[in-house]
């Protein structure tokens, strides 16, 4: 695996669209070709090479390229957007969209993300040392095709709106989220290790929420069953078993309705 | 202006019955002129090999206005990884079934549609229409305001008033800048704001103590009295269910016995649109079959009624109708997000997206009609080829249909990728049929037959000297045999030249101008009818949410460029 790194030297004044820094971008070109790929400051097109300082040549294909993004980068958005195989790793923290749209490979944020990281994920992996913003592993704005594969794990807290008209793959997050988790879902997984705040699971058709922790307030479309035992990441313990949403309408299997789950731990 | 003669082209002109001739085809000063009336210094065209028509026209399609707005503003994913950067002179464009206005001026230059017609104006707000008109470049555009669900005409047509209700047409043709009469499911719209439908054609509007069939018939005798280029417009009660064929059947009867009065030479006197959406057997979604044939029989013998098709393209799109109801119905069935608007006094819209799945029985179905409808035309003249965009699908997948309407071969293979071929074959005629439409068809189905229909023949939709000077050349020749299907839906989508007026505005499939846009409108001059100017200022008074004053769309903000055609019923 080739490693290309590129390391901020001049920061734009405004927040620069850099949808090309993924592998699947920099796949089968030369450190200075790289250098020549397109980003946007503002209404401005011009070229990575500007901001960035670009070091090593990509692999002959996506996945033999690992790229690293060193220096500041918290005014860069779209890092890794559409990777679809390789490694991307970001040093510090970064702006909106990270990951976006990513289908397969490894990405891993060692710092914060903003908004919108693994919008519309399909596969790969997203990890975030630090903290995420809000609509982690969220729909496109108005799409019901939310995150259909993949895994995204938070180490620290996640912001509000984690999971929205979210189809499957899984999500764990280290600490804390804010409100609305898996909003109109139809299938996926959430789990909150942290405490919860309120309205998870508003409109749930499908999927599962887990919680370590607490919640603030309660859903009233979520009905009791039961308690169970479960064993989550290696930890085994008892939880309240919930279904719902149950405002909202619901597959049949086998004659029976199938709703989302809700466990909170007890 | 620049003078051009397009030299040695197959021209196709169903209007002076040119079949492929090769011919050259002259433009001077914005017209088309004889090919010895423009100078040396003409600039030649060379059409060799290649198919000359004049430019296509829209009859039907959801291209401006508050509803197709709704849908922009609610489906950011229609325009995600869409938008093309200006260049040049053309602007920022996006969108995939609700592009932008300007999106929307390009495509259709780009594939040789020269004028369009915006099927359905909420008369409340024509000041947007008009508004998103102005911003559509290069295609001339006119917009039809709708009347099936007005409380004026109910009223005056309950009394069968049909002086009063021709006044009022004609008050609000001019009001809203508008070109036809539009009825969408008539009286069934307005029944919806009591949470009903009217599903037949007899079924009383609560309220109104009218019917459907009571209002179509009335506004037959309005068009008529008044004279209007184009006839009424309708989109019928019963949308979208199985069995409607049979509604269907009783609006078209409901056009027997009246003739067409104008001075447009237009032979209809009612206009059935997206047909495929009203050709439906069954009674449930699993025995849910085309009625093609039956519709079709009674078409083609009956030569006051025209038609157009409203083909399903097989793709992810949004559906939009000023027939509330039914896309309520469609929401409960698909469970995409629904957006619904009631218009005061007159109308009411419903948005709904929508995915025509070649995976689901009942998709390909509806794409087998409306190309059945298109093959069983006896006369291509009357009917017309439209996707009632971007109901069945975007108006972009134009040069698609083409390509199924023309090969048999492409036809079969869509049929052999469905996933429920067998079943699709069995509910459907298209499988036997072999019937290709030609090129002469072609231009029936989208210049001559249109242009005739809506009255506009005299303009636009031929290439006789005198007329404006839309032209189209393709690079498509009708003496080579097609390889590949393909290439005629490659051929369709990118013109290599069209003119607009007389100006070139796209050259090799880009946009080249922006041409010089116009908006037409219908000004018909009625005998003064106080009691209707009165009944308008009461409603207004007592009901409208603006003044008359704030109404009106006038002046050059909303109009820029009118052309208004004049109808003259005062005597």
């Amino acid at each position: 695996m080739e490693t290309v790194t590129i390391t901020m030297k001049n920061q734009p004044a405004l927040y620069l669209e850099a949808d090309n820094v993924a592998p699947d971008k920099f796949a089968g070109k030369t450190a200075p070709q790289i250098a020549e790929l397109h980003v946007y400051e503002g209404n401005t097109t011009s070229t990575l090479g500007k901001y960035f300082e670009v070091a090593g040549n990509a692999g002959a294909t996506a996945a033999d390229t690992r790229i690293v993004v060193k220096g500041d980068v918290k005014k860069v958005k779209y890092l890794g957007m559409k990777m679809s195989a390789g490694e991307l790793v970001v040093e510090g923290s970064t702006d909106l969209y990270a990951g976006a749209w990513m289908s397969g490979g490894t990405m891993l944020v060692k710092g914060n993300v903003e908004a919108f990281a693994a919008t519309g994920m399909k596969g790969g992996e997203l990890i975030i040392e630090g903290n995420a913003g809000n609509y982690l592993g969220s729909a496109y704005r108005g799409d019901w095709r939310g995150v259909s594969g993949g895994k995204i794990l938070v180490k620290g807290n996640a912001g509000s709106d984690v999971g929205q008209y979210m189809l499957g793959g899984e999500i764990v997050i280290n600490g804390n989220a804010d409100v609305h988790v898996m909003t109109h879902a139809e299938g996926g997984k959430v789990t909150i290790k942290g405490n919860a705040k309120s309205k998870l699971g508003g409109q749930l058709v499908d999927g599962t929420i887990i919680v370590f922790g607490t919640i603030d307030v309660m859903m009233p479309g979520f009905k009791f069953v039961d308690n169970v035992e479960l064993e989550v990441d290696g930890t085994k313990a008892k939880f309240a078993h919930f279904i719902g949403d149950t405002g909202e309408r619901h597959k049949k299997r086998k004659g029976q309705l199938i709703y989302g789950n809700l466990y909170k731990k007890i | 202006m620049a003078e051009y003669i397009i030299k040695n082209g197959h021209v196709f002109d169903p209007l002076q019955g040119i079949k492929g001739d090769k011919a050259d085809v002259a433009i001077k000063d914005g017209k088309i002129v004889k090919d010895n009336q423009v100078s040396s210094k003409a600039k030649t065209i060379d059409a060799k090999g290649k198919t000359v028509m004049a430019g296509a026209i829209e009859i039907h399609a959801h291209i401006a206005g508050p509803k197709v707005n709704i849908g922009r503003i609610y489906r950011p994913e229609d325009k995600l990884f869409t938008y093309t950067p200006k260049k040049g002179n053309i602007r920022m464009a996006g969108g995939t079934s609700i592009p932008t206005t300007f999106k929307t001026g390009y495509e259709y230059a780009k594939m040789g549609y020269t004028t369009a017609m915006e099927a359905a104006m909420p008369p409340l707000f024509s000041r947007h229409v008009h508004e998103e008109i102005r911003d559509t470049p290069i295609i001339d555009e006119g917009a039809f305001p709708v009347f099936g669900n007005n409380w004026f005409v109910m009223e005056y047509l309950k009394n069968n008033e049909i002086e009063n209700t021709s006044a009022y047409c004609a008050w609000l043709l001019r009001a809203t800048k508008g070109y036809a009469i539009k009825l969408v499911n008539p009286g069934g719209t307005e029944a919806w704001a009591w949470g009903l439908n009217c599903l037949s054609v007899n079924d009383p509007v609560p309220y109104f103590d009218i019917t459907p069939a009571e209002i179509i018939k009335g506004l037959i005798e309005a068009n008529e009295y008044l004279g209007l280029p184009h006839s009424i417009h309708i989109h019928p009660n019963n949308l979208g269910n199985p069995g409607n064929y049979t509604t269907t059947l009783d609006t078209l009867k409901l056009a027997e016995g009246y003739k067409a009065k104008n001075k447009f030479g237009r032979d209809q006197v009612m206009h059935l649109t997206h047909t495929q959406f009203h050709s439906y057997g069954g009674d449930n979604w699993a025995n849910f079959e085309s009625k093609s044939k039956e519709i079709m029989d009674y078409v083609n013998k009956t030569k006051n009624i025209t038609i157009d098709t409203g083909n399903v393209t097989l793709d992810e799109t949004t559906t939009m109708t000023a027939d509330g109801p039914f896309e309520h119905h469609l929401t409960e069935l698909n469970h995409l997000k629904w957006a619904n608007v009631d218009v005061e006094l007159e109308t009411a819209a419903g948005v709904v997206p929508y995915i025509y799945s070649p995976d689901i029985k009942v998709c390909a179905i509806q794409w087998a009609i409306g190309l059945e409808l298109a093959l069983m035309a006896k006369d291509a003249s009357r009917c017309f080829i439209t996707t009632d965009h971007p109901n069945a699908g975007p108006f972009t997948r134009y040069p698609r249909v083409i390509k199924w309407l023309m090969s048999a071969k492409a036809r079969e293979a869509q049929i052999k990728a469905f996933k429920n071929s067998d079943k699709v074959i069995a509910a459907t005629h298209i499988a036997g049929m072999d019937r290709e439409i030609s090129l002469y068809e072609l231009a029936q189905m989208t210049r001559a037959g249109p242009a005739k229909s809506l009255g506009l023949a005299s303009m636009c939709g031929g290439l006789k000297p005198g007329m404006d000077a839309d032209v189209v050349v393709y690079d498509f020749s009708p003496d080579k045999p097609v390889a590949n299907p393909d290439q005629i839906e490659a051929a369709f989508s990118r013109a290599a030249h069209v003119f607009k007026s007389g100006v070139e505005v796209v050259t090799n499939g880009e946009v080249v101008n922006n041409g010089n846009k116009r908006t037409i409108w219908v000004n018909a001059k009625v005998k003064e009818n106080p009691q209707v100017m009165r009944d308008i200022q009461e409603k207004f008074l007592k009901y409208y949410s603006v003044s008359q004053a704030n109404y009106e769309a006038l002046g050059h903000h909303f109009i820029p460029n009118p052309y208004a055609i004049e109808v003259d019923a005062s005597q």
